[in-house]
């Protein structure tokens, strides 16, 4: 697309700021470089059409472009969020797991998108690449230890819980105020903050949501999203400091991430 | 004295918009928010967000919340309970200072009436 084409479509998009437009001349300008005008294009379409899953693509191939992992990571996890059978989604978060080093999660990844698109040899060919590495990584005798997130939520029985989407309970408990086991009302109750929490994010343009952090009392809260269909919350007395807390949670949250994949 | 709060709060680089909000119904009672920002879709999200909120902290026989913080990639929103049902909410940038937005927040949510 030449400069002239990429004039005629920001005056377009000045004139009618709600237009489809911003699609296309973002992508024109991702692919000529201009990566800093191609992301504000982008973020703003995405603010306009929250509900859009090509918006939150676009995104994220810009956030990659710019070497942005955990940005596009999050941004093509909202894609599938949208729009669980979008090829572009997994073969991005398949490229971004295996530059991580993450061969068995590209893995699962890439195999998706094949059954997506089982024509397409540019990805089948990735997909032998990838099993191959994965392959190479193992070393005969060593047995990975399983990972357990239940070690990390349940070290302090009633501290941490993770739901799925319907407010079930997958591992762990929540213990309440008086000693109580309240794992399956607090489960139940989460199922709707993370709708609510999604929906605030998408249409105040906070982007996909990372965390909440609730002060109360006699205790505090962080929440987390390990995978687009599970919701973790950690609490913690007060006396804990809310960055350790925080951090506390980032660490159960990526433990359950991989024991959820694990599982799958 | 609300508006005087909220100038207060925006003060803070990196807050786009501070909002005293009924928690109860969503409904803005104060506002000084940048433009582009909708201060009614603020209040009303972070209304219902902190409706959800007290789902959980009551399922377990905790007090409503005292401060709840949404964050994003692109930015935050924190809301601070002040008296009668009152909300004082901030939207902020990413790259806003957490620790003294929350200290300020705490402070206008004891103010708010």
């Amino acid at each position: 697309m030449s400069a002239d084409d990429i004039q005629a479509l920001t005056a377009q998009l000045a004139r009618d700021p709600s237009s489809l437009v911003f699609l296309p001349l973002a992508e024109a300008l991702r692919r000529r470089g201009q990566l800093d005008a191609a992301l504000t294009v982008a973020l703003q379409g995405a603010a306009r059409y929250p509900e859009m899953a090509g918006a939150y693509d676009l995104v994220a191939r810009i956030r990659s472009d710019r070497g942005e992992g955990d940005p596009a990571f999050d941004a093509w996890t909202t894609v599938l969020r949208l729009d669980p059978d979008h090829l572009g989604a997994h073969k991005g978060l398949a490229f971004l797991c295996y530059r991580s080093g993450d061969h068995s999660r590209s893995l699962r990844y890439l195999k998706r998108a094949v059954e997506l698109a089982p024509g397409d040899t540019a990805l089948r060919t990735a997909l032998e690449r990838v099993r191959e590495a994965a392959n190479a990584q193992r070393v005969p005798g060593y047995a990975e230890p399983a990972p357990d997130p239940l070690r990390a939520l349940e070290a302090e029985p009633g501290l941490a819980l993770l739901v799925d989407p319907q407010g079930r309970v997958l591992a762990g408990g929540m213990r309440a105020a008086d000693g109580s086991d309240a794992g399956d009302a607090v489960a139940a109750a989460l199922a709707g903050v993370s709708r609510e929490a999604e929906r605030a994010a998408r249409l105040l343009g906070l982007g996909p949501w990372r965390r909440i952090s609730i002060e109360a009392e006699p205790a505090n809260f962080e929440l987390r999203t390990p995978t687009i269909d599970s919701v973790l919350l950690v609490q913690r007395p007060r006396e804990v400091p809310g960055g350790r807390l925080a951090l506390l949670a980032d660490r159960a949250s990526t433990a359950a991430r991989r024991w959820l994949e694990e599982l799958r | 004295m609300l508006r005087e709060l909220l100038t207060g709060l925006t003060r803070i680089a990196g807050v786009r918009g501070a909002l005293i909000v009924s928690g109860k119904d969503g409904i803005v009672v104060a506002e000084t928010v940048m433009e582009g920002v909708d201060g009614r879709a603020v209040a009303a999200l972070t209304g219902s967000l902190a409706a959800r909120m007290r789902g959980v902290t009551g399922a377990l026989g905790h007090t409503d919340p005292g401060l709840l913080h949404l964050q994003g990639p692109d930015g935050g929103l924190f809301a601070a309970a002040g008296r009668a049902g009152l909300l004082v909410v901030a939207l902020t940038t990413a790259d806003v200072n957490a620790g003294e937005l929350r200290l300020a927040l705490l402070r206008a949510a004891e103010r708010a009436a």
